[in-house]
């Protein structure tokens, strides 16, 4: 039967249905773009897209700049990428301030650091032996940073910048911040009323006011409030208010987690003659913190972005040095967008690897109670 | 768990120790402390373009940086006993108070209120400034007069806001404050229109017209509505520190007079003149009353080389920023740099 002759058949029956201009390419793409209105909008957003797609593409490799200095990208006028000024300031982006000439020094910390990362992510190395590797990785970083040992000549934690700062407020402050807001967490779930109070008031206080202040507290107050002749390490002070103010938040996070363990955990715990440390330490902690890995992981995420809140008391974080590049008169207003997408892949590769992490570490802890067996 | 916490706070504490320094026990004794340290603690800008900022190999360069290594020269003999410490604007004061730092080098404008309530003391003025106004040349503005209902760009800088309503009021002049944080947004909304006029200080404003696509398309008003004398900046009650650093930066600006550089400090040695005789350390002992070396004015002029070359090295015609002296330039040039007699 053909389509016309078909048609004629369903003419006799009295058609009901709103008359509307059919056509097979009408009919074939309907389900994908919907009415003519959606259809419209759908191809603007394509078309968006496509501009948005083509435009960033000549931008960044097309029309882009690949060699020469300022003075090439200027006469350039923003037409394309100015790749040569990541190339020039690429080692002051990643060291800052540290001297050129001992910046492996800090490369071979960070790496150390990544090495000792990526070793504790396998679950098949967990063991005591991991906190006498961190011990080791940390001092080494320390005196590879700091030196005075070994023939290393001194580098002040003034100098410290970039991308090592970064990962170390970030990553110590997370370290000491969970230690301290697991604690948090117990002491707020204690039944001790003082030691209660004591948690609730200093969760209270450090999460009603923002981070910023704390930073300042710490950088500015402090040292009027320090003997005469003592001055603490302005990072090292910067350093502990993240710690804290991680701390703060992790404790609430965690003791969501508590509050999740059926009280009959405890109970059989209490049962088996566990005291108090021990059953938090074999029964309820294990449980409780496997629930809140999903926000534990939002927070070191969040973490690892607001350590760059630093800059306002004057540390050199990642971002700042990023920044700074651009400052340099020779370059300045010339390239800023190149430092800030670098800068952007940096933090995106490192989240979305903390973020891949956690869904891989889900799946192995099997943190679903269904999945048990009762 | 107990172990492992244990453990860590032991950590914690062995590195508090590790970064306890010793600052200066009582005001007095800075250049002591500084002698023991062995470095001059220098707080300077974190960035601020020609006058504390990286170069690309990360070394800090800049006027306010060198006038530091002036001053490591003169005390140890060599520009690179300094270390840096970059304190922003709203810290500043409380770093130097502090002994965070021994002194600041850092774009601070010297006042009245800084000078009596703070327990800080001024240096020298390094470096004459004032806030300036500039807008697009096609508004055919020839005066700040002539500004009225206009959007003015500015950063949140400690007194920008202030000069700008103490100079408009009295005038009349109605306008509207639009507050950046980040510099380049700051300037990519004056060179996008969204404001008429952009205003900071005016060696700022200059560099910020060096880096418009067409820069003949922007003037600098006349009008300076603010002064701001740039100058050092030392804790209050060591008197030996401040005359230190007060001369350190009036021998580099005498070089500059005497006609002293970098490149024929030695020459100048076998100069007849007595005062740059007694400046150089050839004779008297003008160095040992500051409890320096005798040799410190030539030390600081042999590595840095005088006010003039510094000036013309970061922030002069030649670099990018492309300042000319104005009123940086030397008394007897119709500028107000000078410096006292060295007798």
């Amino acid at each position: 039967m053909t389509d016309t002759a078909q048609l004629n058949t369903l003419a006799s029956i009295p058609d009901e249905r709103p008359t509307r201009p059919t056509s097979s390419w009408y009919a074939l793409l309907k389900p994908y773009i919907g009415s003519p209105f959606n259809a419209v909008v759908t191809f603007a957003c394509l078309w968006l897209i496509y501009r948005l797609v083509t435009g960033a593409w000549g931008w960044l490799v097309t029309r882009a700049i690949l060699e020469g200095g300022p003075q090439t990208c200027k006469a350039a006028a923003g037409a394309g990428a100015c790749w040569p000024f990541l190339a020039a300031k690429l080692r002051f982006m990643i060291f800052g301030f540290y001297p050129y000439d001992e910046h492996w020094r800090p490369a071979i910390a960070v790496l150390l650091f990544l090495g000792a990362m990526v070793y504790s992510m396998i679950p098949r190395f967990w063991s005591r032996r991991l906190l006498w590797l961190w011990l080791a990785v940390v001092v080494t970083c320390g005196v590879l940073m700091y030196g005075g040992l070994f023939g290393l000549s001194v580098v002040n934690t003034t100098n410290w910048g970039g991308l090592p700062l970064s990962f170390m407020l970030s990553s110590v402050g997370l370290a000491f911040g969970f230690v301290l807001g697991v604690l948090l967490a117990l002491a707020r779930s204690s039944k001790l009323p003082a030691i209660q109070v004591i948690a609730v008031v200093f969760i209270e206080m450090v999460r009603g006011v923002p981070l910023v202040s704390i930073l300042f507290m710490a950088s500015v107050m402090l040292p009027l409030f320090m003997p005469d002749g003592v001055t603490i390490d302005k990072l090292l002070r910067a350093q502990v208010a993240i710690i804290i103010f991680a701390g703060a938040y992790i404790a609430e996070t965690v003791r969501g987690g508590l509050q999740a363990v059926p009280k009959g955990q405890h109970e059989a715990a209490a049962s088996l003659g566990l005291g108090y440390w021990l059953s938090m330490r074999k029964i309820v902690l294990p449980q409780a913190l496997k629930i809140v890995i999903p926000p534990l992981v939002n927070i070191f995420i969040g973490f690892f972005q607001d350590t760059t809140l630093v800059t306002i008391i004057g540390l050199l974080d990642f971002l700042d040095t990023v920044r700074s590049a651009m400052r340099d008169p020779v370059w300045q207003g010339i390239a800023v967008l190149e430092g800030y997408i670098f800068a952007a892949l940096v933090y995106a590769v490192f989240s979305y690897g903390m973020g891949s992490y956690s869904r891989f570490i889900e799946r192995r802890l099997k943190t679903d109670h269904s999945h048990g067996r009762h | 768990m107990s172990k492992m916490i244990t453990k860590m706070v032991a950590f914690g504490l062995a590195a508090a120790a590790f970064s306890v320094f010793a600052a200066p026990a009582s005001a007095q004794a800075t250049l002591e402390a500084v002698r023991k340290r062995g470095k001059v603690l220098c707080g300077v800008s974190p960035t601020a373009p020609g006058f504390s900022y990286a170069d690309d190999k990360g070394v800090r360069q800049g006027f306010d940086s060198d006038i530091c290594r002036a001053l490591s020269s003169a005390i140890f003999g060599a520009p690179d006993k300094v270390d840096f410490v970059p304190l922003n604007t709203n810290v500043r004061f409380q770093g130097l108070q502090s002994g965070e730092v021994d002194l600041l080098s850092r774009q601070t404008t010297m006042t009245f209120s800084r000078d009596t309530s703070l327990g800080l003391d001024f240096a020298p003025v390094v470096f004459y400034d004032g806030q300036g106004l500039m807008v697009a040349s096609k508004l055919g503005v020839k005066s700040a007069a002539e500004l009225s209902q206009s959007a003015v760009c500015i950063l949140p800088g400690t007194t920008t806001l202030q000069n700008l309503e103490d100079y408009f009021k009295p005038r009349n002049i109605k306008y509207e404050a639009v507050v950046f944080e980040n510099p380049d947004e700051w300037r990519n909304a004056f060179f996008s229109g969204r404001c008429d006029v952009i205003t900071t200080d005016r060696s700022d404003l200059a560099s910020v017209r060096a880096i418009a696509n067409d820069p003949k398309q922007y003037v600098i008003l006349p009008e300076t509505i603010s002064k701001e004398p740039l100058a050092p900046v030392v804790r209050q009650n060591d008197s030996n520190w401040r005359d230190i650093v007060s001369w350190t930066v009036n021998a580099l600006i005498a070089a500059e007079e005497y006609g002293i550089t970098k490149g024929n400090v030695d020459e100048q040695l076998k100069s007849k003149d007595p005062e740059i005789q007694r400046m150089l350390g050839v004779n008297g002992d003008l160095g040992k009353m500051l409890n320096l070396d005798n040799k410190w004015a030539y030390n600081a002029i042999k590595q840095l080389g005088n006010y003039g070359e510094l000036f013309e090295r970061h922030l002069g015609e030649k670099t990018p920023l492309g300042l000319s002296r104005g009123p940086n330039q030397l008394w007897n040039k119709g500028g107000l740099i000078y410096s006292p007699p060295f007798r």
